[in-house]
């Protein structure tokens, strides 16, 4: 894995002490970790939740024809529980990739932050803190409840959360002004602009990241237009339909229902999944466009690394959707898909990695 | 920085702080009485049915989809103005690169922006008026404009890579 020199003008741009070392670490970490928890929900969780589901509802159905309400009730209190702990966990998932989007979003534009070094770096610092406590809180509100909450209904986990929340916005908000500041032409002097390079890696990254968004917004659209309304007034109508069968004591034709619901639940399921990870990834893919400059590998590896990135980002929502058709052995080249994507996106923060261990001891031979 | 960039990237500075804005807001004071009030109605219409009253069973169920209605809308719109957003300040990173004269450059930010809004707006307003048309008519819009830019968008990174 040969490497190249780096090249002297970047060196003010990702020094030691930058903010934008801190954001482009910080946000790879956090997607990749994001993405990791994601894959790892995917394959552990997510189908058990699903089938956790059906059964609770089954067990409703019985209840009900039994006439047993109290039954009910039990039953729906323990449904809360299963769909708060899948809830939650897709929620950390997004929510720690979208903070580490926001932070790579960031680090692009610190040449246009006019603040002194030392305010950029503890926003850096507050954002990161942010973007990690906020998964974090989310994480922990199935786990924690409202357990010794002042609150009856808010739990110590969702505190967390909206504090993150609130440290994130606090943390944009002064971004804002660094670069309000900027637009008028006060304030110090901004940092040196990325550096620009022309290569195979950058612009692939950007065309196809541009292509993957493309394709996410256009299946989206068609869904919106062609699936959501229908979808949402045929679960209404599976719902009146199960409650009339278990109320006529007929469990066969409940049960169908319940089939039925399933059914409809991953239909929006995967298509919801395959418009906003098809999204993600292309987001990702222009945002690492920018960073390739400081990943420090050979063309051939940079390479290779695009190439598994964008192949991953095509494979993991085209196989989501294929799961309706062919079941676990699509979900299972989705989930494969994803881990492209996480190998590709390890890589490239190996490289970051290396472009900083490297600059760090050119600066410490000059010193 | 040049007009375009600057639109994109204050724009989508801005949205991205009212989204996150009005997705706290939507977390603290909103959102926990809404899945109380979503799973409240659909254990109810269970609950009702076991008790013999389906009348009252149908009405949860109803109630549920209204509740439901609404949910998925309020989230929608809080991630897609922080996504929508995020994708400018991104294309305004990059905009330099698209291949056409800084005009056009120019109205395609325009799209961008007034789509990014356009489109979660439409989509928070149906949950305000429900059925009328003008929330989903600009919710089409929005996402048609949207769409527009990122194809011109692509076209001209594609010119200018050739």
């Amino acid at each position: 894995m040969a490497s190249r020199a780096i090249p002297l003008a970047a060196v003010p741009t990702f020094g030691p002490k930058s903010a934008r070392r801190l954001l482009v670490f910080g946000g790879l970490a956090l997607v990749a970790a994001g993405m990791l928890f994601g894959d790892i929900f995917a394959v552990f969780v997510l189908h058990q939740n699903a089938r956790l589901q059906g059964e609770a509802l089954i067990a409703a159905t019985r209840a009900v024809a039994a006439r047993n309400p109290t039954a009910v009730q039990d039953i729906f209190e323990h449904l809360g529980g299963t769909l708060e702990d899948r809830g939650t966990k897709v929620d950390a998932h997004v929510h720690m990739i979208d903070a580490g989007y926001l932070a790579l979003l960031l680090a692009l534009l610190q040449p246009f932050v006019a603040l002194s070094t030392s305010r950029k770096k503890f926003l850096a610092t507050l954002f990161i803190a942010g973007g990690l406590l906020l998964p974090i809180g989310i994480f922990l509100i199935h786990y924690v409840g409202v357990a010794y909450s002042p609150f009856p209904v808010i739990g110590w986990g969702s505190i967390v959360a909206d504090s993150a929340g609130a440290l994130l916005i606090i943390a944009l908000l002064g971004e804002a002004w660094g670069l309000w500041n900027y637009a008028c032409g006060r304030g110090s002097a901004a940092e040196t602009n990325f550096p620009q390079e022309d290569s195979w890696s950058r612009r692939s990254l950007l065309s196809g990241g541009t292509v993957l968004v493309l394709l996410g917004f256009l299946h989206g659209a068609w869904y919106a237009a062609a699936d959501l309304y229908r979808q949402e007034a045929q679960e209404a109508t599976i719902l009146h339909a199960m409650v009339d069968d278990a109320a006529a004591k007929n469990l066969p034709g409940a049960a169908n229902e319940v089939m039925n619901l399933d059914n409809l639940s991953g239909e929006k399921a995967v298509n919801i999944a395959a418009h906003s990870h098809i999204i993600e990834f292309g987001v990702l893919a222009i945002l690492l466009s920018f960073i390739q400059p400081y990943v420090f590998l050979s063309e051939d590896w940079k390479r290779r690394w695009v190439k598994l990135l964008l192949a991953g980002s095509l494979i993991l929502p085209l196989f989501v959707l294929l799961e309706l058709k062919f079941g676990l052995v699509a979900g299972g080249i989705a989930d494969l898909g994803g881990l492209m994507v996480i190998i590709a996106l390890i890589a490239m923060l190996v490289g970051v990695l290396r472009y900083s261990g490297s600059m760090d001891a050119s600066l410490g031979d000059g010193r | 920085m040049n007009g375009p960039r600057k639109l994109l990237i204050f724009g989508g500075v801005a949205l991205a702080t009212v989204g996150m804005l009005y997705g706290l807001y939507y977390a603290v004071f909103v959102e926990h009485q809404t899945l109380g009030s979503m799973g409240g109605s659909l254990a109810g219409s269970f609950v009702h049915a076991a008790e013999g009253r389906l009348p009252e069973a149908h009405g949860a169920i109803d109630t549920y989809a209204a509740v439901k209605y609404n949910y998925v809308r309020q989230v929608d719109v809080h991630s897609h103005w922080i996504g929508l957003a995020m994708l400018m300040i991104v294309m305004g990173a990059a905009f330099d690169r698209v291949g056409f004269s800084e005009r056009v450059r120019f109205w395609i930010a325009i799209a961008f922006l007034t789509g990014s809004v356009g489109f979660p707006l439409g989509v928070i307003l149906q949950t305000v008026n429900r059925g009328s048309v003008f929330p989903s008519a600009l919710a089409i819009a929005g996402s048609a404009l949207v769409i527009l830019a990122l194809s011109a968008a692509a076209v001209g990174f594609a010119r200018q890579s050739a």
